[in-house]
């Protein structure tokens, strides 16, 4: 404020400092770093690869028993290969695609996200149990880098876990589409930094006051997978129920989710769906960011 | 690097807190800290030390009144006064899973000093609380009397003018405590800073304080240097014990100049006395004069402990800590004596 103070200059110092303080915990403990690395994949390889449902039909062989004469082998097999086309198509037009491993691999980055920026209420309440949110504050640091560190460190996780979710999703042949390039995946990553950077700011507002763990994890464990559900992670929209998709359409995960798809996985990428993609997680990230910021000027200091 | 001038570094009017509208923590609290003075700030649990503590380090915010630190209002010029002042919280808040020195940095980098001055000013610190060949270390090795010294060396990273020393002691053994009041002497003197100390330890105290403030629910009770508390309380403590416990020297014996009061039970006589030491030689002359025999004699000078139990109370409190307090204070009595996790 006046000239001849020697220190903060900068009103974003310390920020990266804190960031960094939290992402070192990460990676510097192998341990904890591999957990969470491991999580996503068992997800993605055990879960995408046992729902695979795009071969029910070409892995069971059909008879018809009201059917005489039965057909024959022959027949059989050509009855499967027509199921299996036909299910293809229908994949296609639900999907978007006509893998469901790949379908469902880019919505497990969605899931990452979530389930990284969701830890990010619980550090705080521990900064404030521990005291170092005290002394923190008793420092010019700003009130909101404090908030944003843990923002950042949230989605900076996330980012790094998204690409290696997605690094093996290739290597387990993830199907991408005709207008897939590598630097689509850059736009990848801009969507999870939006969605981990809303969705974090919320989980910190939430726990801005509280000092118990015990109530973050309530909040994370009624949360969490009610988010996941109501958003096209798993499953497309299209096949939900009306008032499912109303909420499907209000959840950004559904966004972000659908973002990614059509910049790995859909032929033709929709640019225009992208685009509103794009508008609705900017929003998203810029509105609850201000939020929480806000909140941190009022209620970080008792 | 400060602006004042008047003589103070800290200036308290009528701070007061009230949580939930109802529960006065802090009551219209009042008192100044001189310019590189030690202050002392006593209290049992959930007299408001804390609370007042964290209020003046711009954590918590007044109810009402104000203060000023280091010439800045607290409430106008939060930015201010956090520049000018060092915490030592009671709590370790060094994060465990990083190095001494990465946390000695952090601490700079929340003040945003400039990388090339922060790591010389590290250096430096981590020398004068011998915590160099540690640096490198995680800080969940380390002892308790490490991890203090490591909070006082982050404390004054950016060289504060007013140093806030929050229980500095809790949890440690004697020596370890005796080690970092060494240390924070050897600051003092290196630095030359104001230093506010709370502290359950009234020998420690007494030793070390300029002048203590004594505050019990919410309201200064006393304030004044150690010397003045014990003085205060009526003079040393005189036991005399007669060989013959039939007589009655009561008289002979409140003659004698600067004795304020004797007490008589059986043969031994208690006797309040000014300059202990000068008084003392005096009654013994004037019990002999008169022909009898004094076969026990002893002196007590009054100790803060005294003066602490006159003004609030021998009655042990209930605790009145929050969940969250309490909590803290496990970690770090666990982390003081175990270090470990």
């Amino acid at each position: 404020m006046t000239s001849n103070r020697q220190n903060s200059r900068n009103p974003l110092h310390g920020l990266w400092a804190l960031t960094n303080r939290e992402l070192k915990k990460w990676y510097k403990n192998p341990y904890l770093l591999i957990l969470s690395i491991i999580q996503p994949l068992i997800w993605m390889g055990l879960f995408g690869r046992s729902m695979n449902i795009t071969e029910i039909f070409t892995k069971t062989p059909i008879t018809i028993p009201q059917l005489n004469p039965p057909l024959t082998l022959t027949q059989q097999i050509q009855l499967g290969r027509a199921l299996s086309n036909a299910t293809t198509q229908v994949f296609l037009q639900t999907f978007g695609t006509s893998d469901y491993f790949s379908f469902m691999a880019v919505g497990i980055v969605s899931f990452v996200t979530l389930f990284t920026t969701m830890f990010s209420g619980m550090s705080i309440v521990w900064d404030r149990r521990l005291g170092f949110l005290n002394k923190a504050l008793s420092t010019p640091v700003a009130r909101g880098a404090i908030l944003m560190s843990k923002v950042f460190n949230a989605v900076i996780r996330s980012i790094i876990q998204a690409a290696i979710v997605l690094g093996f999703a290739f290597a387990l042949g993830l199907q991408v589409g005709a207008d897939f390039t590598p630097l689509n995946l850059l736009g990848v990553f801009a969507a999870v930094f939006l969605i981990g950077m809303g969705l974090s700011s919320i989980f910190i507002a939430i726990a801005i006051r509280s000092t118990r763990i015990e109530t973050q994890m309530a909040v994370m464990n009624l949360l969490n997978l009610p988010l996941l559900f109501t958003s096209n992670a798993l499953m497309p929209t299209s096949v939900m129920p009306d008032w499912l998709q109303l909420v499907a359409k209000i959840n950004p995960i559904t966004y972000a989710t659908d973002a990614a798809r059509q910049l790995i996985l859909y032929t033709p990428m929709d640019m225009q769906q992208l685009v509103i993609d794009f508008a609705f997680l900017g929003a998203f990230a810029a509105i609850f960011s201000t939020v929480g910021i806000l909140l941190s000027w009022r209620y970080l200091s008792r | 690097m400060t602006e004042t001038g008047t003589g103070d570094a800290l200036v308290v009017n009528e701070l007061t807190r009230i949580f939930n509208k109802h529960l006065v923590a802090v009551d219209h609290v009042s008192f100044r800290v001189k310019e590189g003075e030690i202050f002392g700030f006593l209290g049992p649990n959930g007299a408001g030390k804390t609370t007042t503590i964290n209020m003046l380090i711009t954590v918590l915010r007044p109810t009402d009144g104000g203060a000023t630190v280091c010439g800045y209002d607290i409430a106008k010029k939060p930015s201010e006064v956090r520049n000018c002042i060092g915490v030592v919280p009671q709590e370790y808040t060094a994060d465990e899973d990083l190095t001494g020195w990465e946390n000695i940095l952090l601490c700079a980098d929340l003040y945003g000093i400039p990388r090339d001055a922060s790591v010389k000013r590290a250096e430096e610190l981590l020398e004068l609380v011998e915590l160099t060949k540690f640096k490198d270390k995680q800080v969940a090795t380390y002892s308790g009397g490490m991890r203090r010294r490591l909070e006082l060396a982050c404390g004054l990273i950016n060289r504060p003018h007013l140093f806030f020393l929050d229980e500095p002691t809790l949890g440690l053994d004697v020596q370890t405590r005796a080690a970092t009041w060494n240390y924070i002497k050897l600051l003092k003197k290196e630095y030359g800073m104001t230093i506010f100390l709370t502290t359950h330890y009234l020998e420690e105290a007494d030793m070390l304080c300029d002048r203590v403030a004594i505050i019990d629910h919410g309201k200064i009770v006393i304030i004044g240097t150690p010397e003045a508390l014990k003085e205060g309380l009526g003079g040393d403590i005189m036991t005399v014990s007669l060989k013959d416990g039939n007589v009655d020297i009561s008289d002979i014996i409140k003659r004698v100049p600067r004795v304020k009061e004797v007490k008589k039970q059986d043969s031994t006589y208690r006797v309040k006395v000014e300059d202990g030491e000068e008084t003392a030689p005096a009654v013994l002359d004037a019990i002999r004069a008169e022909g009898h025999k004094v076969t026990r004699l002893s002196l007590t000078k009054p100790t803060l402990d005294e003066v602490y139990l006159e003004y609030t109370g021998k009655s042990m409190r209930e605790e009145e800590e929050s969940k969250e307090a309490a909590f803290r204070q496990r970690v770090t009595m666990r982390r003081a004596r175990g270090g470990g996790r």
